[in-house]
């Protein structure tokens, strides 16, 4: 009896967060009642490992039937797992596991370990993949031969260690076998970290790091310098990173596997044997693990898995096509299968043969055809909805070759690629700014697919068959109640079941994908946002001026006050200087708006002070207010009346925006010295642009008290990202097309505020032509 | 002789009626039998020297004495004028309150009269634009007051400047301009171009506080206001007359003058519009043709300055001075000799086409909100005795509706439209609900003091306008109107004339009987 066989022992767990681990302490938990359970837990970065282990693991919904098995019984769940669970906190990436001196001594008194810690992304990067999954394994037997024990080790590997072939592949290692090609594992460990140090190295060249400081550039626009520091590094990261997993696939595809995740998986299995010496070690390899057939609930699974985004990829009609041979076999195993074999192997203990695979190929086939045509059946009854609500019909795949698929791929990548870099040089803004929004989102499922067909198109195409001798040998050994309890024979899965009323309507649940018709809710969650907004627990609303509240510039403002005074003549020889110089300040205004606006503000140099302010109070109602967003004014007072601050945080000079005085509790703009009755044409501090206005926004709210993280921010632009990152509830106004996609991946709440139509709007900003007379107040 | 209104009945041989439709025309071909059209009287002709009229009038004045007895050099003068609200369209410069003005200004220079003030009697209205001004008083009066400070526009929000002279026997307060309240003598330099002006309505309304007006422009006030044409049974003229008399009795002396003018509205280029459909020549109907396929073509924003730039030849038929009350019976005893037309019993339904203007956008757009205000504020109160529609009956307007707003004139309109009538097109409980908001809103307060923006509740106001015929009738249909804007209204749209004669079955049948108020349509009917 395997409940019996374990009795009284500790059983130390890795990897018991991920989906295997998970359902293996539920199990052991619920059906191995005198067990005790150590699990090495890698701290948070935030939490420890044992507040990981109560959050992650032990509040999973797996818990729920032991949860309410226990209710009604002497010891409570919790108070059951406080006696039986022992948390320690430890990383297999690390020598020793990175276990302190009472950790080693629990350690050390265990009796079975199930090693299941792995990265099991298939893209992880070469060097990552490498520590963890090659070298796991070995720095496990290595740490149990200092401390000088030997318990038994069972490890959790893939029968995709068998790489890229066709027919059976036995419970054999692979080195072992006829397919070995004498790979030295050290090497490749030596090689990979060498790689990592040279790829960080390349990715700090020169030439690199000014190429990459072109691309933040090009997403973020004139976003200030921290913003623009921190997307370089961002992206420089993300650079070394894809040039590992890259080099991952490469190095695998070599030397005959499909990815890193087998390969490393395949040298970590040759690494143990080799130098666990005389430690008993066990290897169990499953298939591709999936939702469970029935334990601890049938459907029962955790994060999304491998399937799942290409099912639901394929759902919402985005992958047209995928490769793969209709008639070959895809080896599906349901998760409680593998957990039950797993616990049935470390039941036995060692004196057993070395490797197990837990697959289904062999005696259970489910055909590619088949279960694409059971899951495109599904979807027919059960639709998804799109955006508008309309049920989404899934495509009909032709199962053609890989690099058919591909080469479709490539060619829409590229065309839309052509199509985003068209629509971000162009100077579009609010709805329009959606149809790049439109094109990026498009270009975003093609590089998903892209990525699903380069990653698991290898899997679908696998001719492979696992035998699965040594593991029936083990059904057989077992009695009737242990195989009652302990079911790992792959042939009681009904697949046809299995994927309609298990795995599918499991998926969908996990997706949240839109399972209902009628209009969307995104309309829905532009109110909650907006309410949030609105909300009285909100401190401050702050607003920039231009394109967010009114549909002008500093320059239309300058020319309006400019020409109030200037006859026809003159005003025809002021537009066509105007004109003339408009590309150098549009240049200069790109390059650095702070510049542009100190340039551009010495043309006030000598205007008179008292003559300005009473032409821009008749500006107010000429060019502020025809050319505003009333819903951007009405929201401004919106925000008054639920007892907020407001803000103006603007680069247009103060005169101009003072008819806006009574809109907001502070107005933040720039400032021009005085001498005498004239303004001198330079500034008092530097304009608030760009990253100042996060600053003068946080200063402001420390000198009043506030909370930052209680403000809210309105803009347009992506200069004022540094501004809108600072606050708690930022808004994007008609947001320029970078903007636009970035407040679209972060979920913020955008704005499309417009011009009301109606408004006299003469086609130059020039002031009136009438000399103006000294009423400008009622009485 | 100018001819009078009449009424003309439709036959099959009449020909389709001229319809506004807001900046353009259509013609409507109104069933036969069944439909009627009221025409006004032709434009009577003007007074040939209208300066001298004004001298004699203000020489020999209605129960006051002259002018010039009035006058001494240490006295504080003050001149309140209409704004631009009148006339519609503007009249052709010099417009009679210059005239006015500057003959009251004679008189006051002859007296040795040094502290003259002249105000803008806009109420809540917006302030007038510097080229207004100028083109109401004239270069010469705008150029010699305006510098010095003593030419200004009536600040209904300024609490310094407003005084209260005391409460009438209905518990309601007269607050007004403290210039006004506390001169010697006030003269109030009017246009009278529908009964509904003048009288004690000039200063009570013109410069009042927000808490004077709202004693009489609120939705119960307007409901039985039966009509605004007929102040005698008007719940609106009534309050201000009670108003008046506290002024008479507590206030400054008064010296009112009252002008009228003639219904002559539109130049030659538009002489179809005040013709009869049936008496158009060729020329007309070619010009009728030119002219409306011309501004089918024309972009709304330019057929909208094109016809706000028309300046109307209108000719002044009489000037009144003296004790306002009866300067006012005078006036009115004239507008109605011009205006006028007798008409016999109601019908079910009502159709009007609404122009481009109405007292509330000179020189700006129609609204929508605007739109509701002239057709059933202003046009279904063109009435005397009782409504040319039956209660219950339908009215229908064509209008585009479009939703255009001037942010610089309407601030607060857009706010109303967005947010109050999403809510609610319920008079009574905007009035509740909203009206104290708009009303005390400070942008809307900074905007009208120092812009050129009508104060914030001034949308209530405009819709209670309407209040009498919205609770009149049983549905309103706007034909040519947008479909959503029209429904925010609380209407009914229909994009054509038979549509809408369809829409209206249900509630009147498939024979109603019709009137149509030909356009323009400055008449006020005596409904037998």
């Amino acid at each position: 009896m395997i409940p019996d066989q374990l009795a009284g022992s500790t059983i130390a767990i890795t990897g018991a967060t991920g989906f295997v681990g998970t359902a293996l302490v539920e199990r052991l938990l619920r059906c191995v009642p005198d067990c005790h359970l150590v699990l090495i837990v890698r701290n948070g970065r935030r939490t420890n490992a044992q507040r990981r282990t109560a959050r992650e693991i032990l509040s999973n919904d797996a818990f729920d039937r032991l949860r309410s098995e226990l209710a009604d019984g002497p010891e409570s769940f919790d108070d059951m797992c406080a006696r039986r669970i022992t948390t320690l906190s430890g990383d297999v990436g690390s020598d020793g596991l990175g276990l302190d001196d009472d950790a080693r001594a629990i350690f050390a008194r265990c009796d079975t370990i199930i090693h299941s810690a792995a990265t099991v992304s298939f893209d992880s990067p070469l060097d990552s993949a490498v520590e963890i999954n090659l070298l796991g394994p070995t720095r496990i037997a290595t740490l149990c031969q200092d401390l000088g024990v030997t318990p038994h080790l069972v490890a959790v590997s893939t029968c995709y260690v068998a790489g890229n072939r066709r027919g059976t592949a036995p419970e054999d290692l692979v080195s072992a076998g006829p397919f070995g090609i004498g790979l030295d594992w050290r090497a490749e460990v030596t090689a990979a970290r060498r790689l990592r140090s040279d790829t960080e190295a390349a990715s700090r060249e020169p030439d690199r790091l000014a190429e990459i400081r072109r691309r933040a550039h090009r997403e973020l626009g004139p976003a200030g310098a921290p913003a623009l520091a921190a997307k370089v590094e961002q992206l420089r990261e993300r650079w070394v990173r894809d040039r590992l997993v890259e080099a991952g696939r490469a190095r695998a595809a070599s030397v005959g596997w499909p990815d890193a995740y087998a390969f490393t998986k395949a040298l970590g299995e040759q690494a143990l044997v080799e130098s666990c010496g005389d430690q008993p070690v066990s290897i169990v390899r499953p298939s591709i693990i999936e939702s469970a057939w029935a334990e601890p609930r049938p459907g029962w699974i955790r994060g999304f898995r491998m399937a799942e985004p290409v099912i639901i990829s394929y759902a919402r009609g985005l992958l047209r096509e995928f490769p793969g041979v209709p008639e070959g076999t895809i080896d599906v195993i349901p998760v409680d299968i593998v957990v039950a074999a797993i616990i049935a192997v470390a039941a036995r203990g060692p004196d057993g043969p070395l490797v197990t695979q837990v697959a289904s190929g062999g005696v259970n086939p489910l055909r590619y055809r088949a279960m694409v045509d059971e899951v495109a059946a599904w979807f027919g009854e059960h639709p998804l909805y799109d955006q508008k609500g309309q049920p989404i019909v899934v495509p009909e795949w032709r199962f053609p070759g890989r690099g058919r698929v591909q080469g479709q791929l490539r060619r829409a990548q590229r065309a839309l690629g052509v199509a985003e870099r068209g629509l971000h040089a162009l100077p579009l803004r609010g709805r329009q700014a959606e149809w790049s929004a439109a094109v990026e989102a498009r270009r975003s499922d093609i590089d998903r697919a892209m990525e699903y067909v380069e990653l698991y198109g290898l899997y679908t195409e696998c001719e492979a068959i696992y035998q699965v001798d040594n593991l029936m040998s083990l059904w057989e050994s077992l009695d009737s109640d242990d195989q009652d309890a302990f079911c790992f024979d792959p042939r009681v899965v009904d697949w046809p079941h299995y994927i309609s009323h298990i795995h599918l309507p499991s998926v969908i649940q996990h997706a949240r994908v839109r399972t209902t018709p009628g209009r969307s809710r995104s309309t829905d969650r532009s109110a909650r946002l907006r309410s949030q907004v609105l909300a009285p627990s909100r401190h401050v609303a702050a607003f920039d001026l231009e394109n967010t509240l009114i549909a002008s510039n500093v320059v239309t403002s300058y020319s309006w006050l400019a020409t109030r005074r200037l006859d026809p003549v003159d005003r025809v020889r002021y537009v066509a200087k105007t004109l003339a110089e408009a590309p150098g300040l549009l240049r200069l205004d790109r390059r650095d708006r702070t510049d542009f606006l100190r340039h551009f503000y010495r043309r006030y140099r000598d205007a008179p002070v008292e003559q300005v302010a009473h032409d821009t109070e008749e500006m107010l109602g000429h060019l502020i207010l025809a050319n505003c967003f009333p819903d951007g004014l009405r929201r401004v007072r919106q925000h008054r009346a639920a007892g907020h601050r407001t803000v103006l945080i603007t680069g247009a000079l103060d005169f101009h925006v003072a008819g806006l005085a009574p809109l907001f509790d502070e107005i933040i703009a720039a400032e021009m010295t005085v001498d005498g009755d004239r303004y001198t044409g330079e500034m008092v501090t530097v304009p608030p642009t760009g990253e100042a206005r996060a600053q003068l926004l946080d200063e402001y709210c420390q000198r009043e008290g506030l909370d930052l993280a209680e403000c809210v921010a309105y803009a347009d632009s992506s200069s004022d990202l540094p501004l809108l990152e600072a606050v708690g509830f930022p808004v994007a106004v008609n947001p320029e097309t970078r903007l636009a996609a970035i407040a679209r991946t972060r979920g913020w709440l955008v704005e499309d505020w417009r011009r009301v139509k109606g408004a006299r709007r003469p086609p130059l900003p020039l002031g009136p032509l009438s000399t103006p007379i000294n009423t400008r107040v009622r009485r | 002789m100018p001819r009078p209104g009449f009424v003309l009945d439709v036959d099959r041989s009449t020909p389709p009626m001229l319809f506004w439709h807001g900046e353009r025309f259509s013609l409507e071909r109104l069933p036969a039998d069944r439909s009627r059209v009221i025409y006004p009287a032709e434009p009577h002709p003007g007074l040939r020297d209208v300066r001298a009229e004004i001298r004699r009038a203000i020489a020999e004045p209605l129960d006051s004495e002259p002018l010039a007895e009035l006058l001494n050099p240490d006295m504080k003068l003050t001149i309140c004028f209409d704004d631009v609200s009148l006339s519609l369209p503007k009249m052709r410069r010099p417009d009679v309150r210059q005239l006015i003005v500057e003959a009251v200004l004679t008189e006051a220079a002859a007296a040795g009269v040094d502290d003259v003030h002249i105000i803008a009697a806009l109420g809540l209205h917006r302030r007038m634009h510097d080229h207004e001004l100028r083109h109401v008083l004239g270069d010469r009066v705008v150029d010699s007051f305006a510098s010095s400070g003593h030419l200004y526009q009536h600040d209904a929000e300024d609490p310094d400047n407003l005084t209260v002279i005391g409460t009438t026997d209905h518990g309601e307060v007269v607050e007004i301009n403290r210039r006004v309240a506390e001169s010697d003598l006030v003269v109030y330099a009017n246009v009278n171009q529908v009964a509904m002006d003048g009288g004690w309505k000039s200063l009570v309304t013109g410069v009042a506080s927000y808490r004077c007006l709202s004693h009489h422009h609120n939705p119960q006030s307007l409901e039985n206001t039966r009509s605004l044409m007929d102040r005698h049974h008007s719940a609106l003229h009534h309050s201000i007359w009670r108003m008046g008399s506290v002024l008479r009795d507590h206030g400054p002396r008064v010296f009112q003058i009252e002008t009228t003018i003639n219904t002559d509205a539109f130049p030659s280029p538009f002489d179809f519009l005040s013709k009869r459909e049936w008496e158009w020549t060729a020329r007309d109907r070619a010009s009728y043709l030119a002219t409306s396929k011309s501004l089918d073509r024309t972009p709304t924003r330019i057929s909208r300055r094109i016809f706000h730039s028309i300046k109307a030849p209108y000719a002044v038929t009489g000037v009144n001075a003296g004790f306002t009350e009866t300067v006012h019976e005078r006036t009115l005893a004239e507008v109605y000799r011009q205006h006028v037309v007798e008409v016999e019993g109601q019908t079910d339904i009502l159709t009007m086409g609404i122009p481009f203007i109405c007292p509330y956008n000179p020189d700006s757009v129609m609204n929508p909100i605007l739109v509701m205000c002239m057709g059933l504020g202003y046009m279904f109160n063109m009435y005397r005795g009782r409504p040319l529609v039956r209660e219950g009956g339908v009215i229908i307007m064509t209008h585009p509706t479009y939703r255009e707003f001037d942010p610089a004139h309407h601030p607060s309109y857009i706010d109303f439209f967005d947010e109050v009538l999403a809510d609610t097109t319920d008079p009574h409980e905007m009035s509740v609900k909203w009206e104290r908001k708009y009303a005390e809103d400070e942008w809307y307060r900074h905007l009208y003091r120092t812009q050129n923006a009508y104060h914030g509740v001034h949308p209530f106001y405009a819709w209670y306008w309407g209040a009498h015929g919205r609770a009149w009738a049983s549905r309103v249909i706007i034909v040519g109107g947008h479909p959503d804007t029209v429904r925010r209204l609380g209407f009914t749209p229909a994009s054509t004339m038979t549509d809408a004669f369809e829409l209206a079955s249900d509630v009147v049948g498939t024979r109603p009987t019709i009137t149509h108020l030909h356009v323009p349509s400055v008449l006020v009917a005596d409904v037998r």
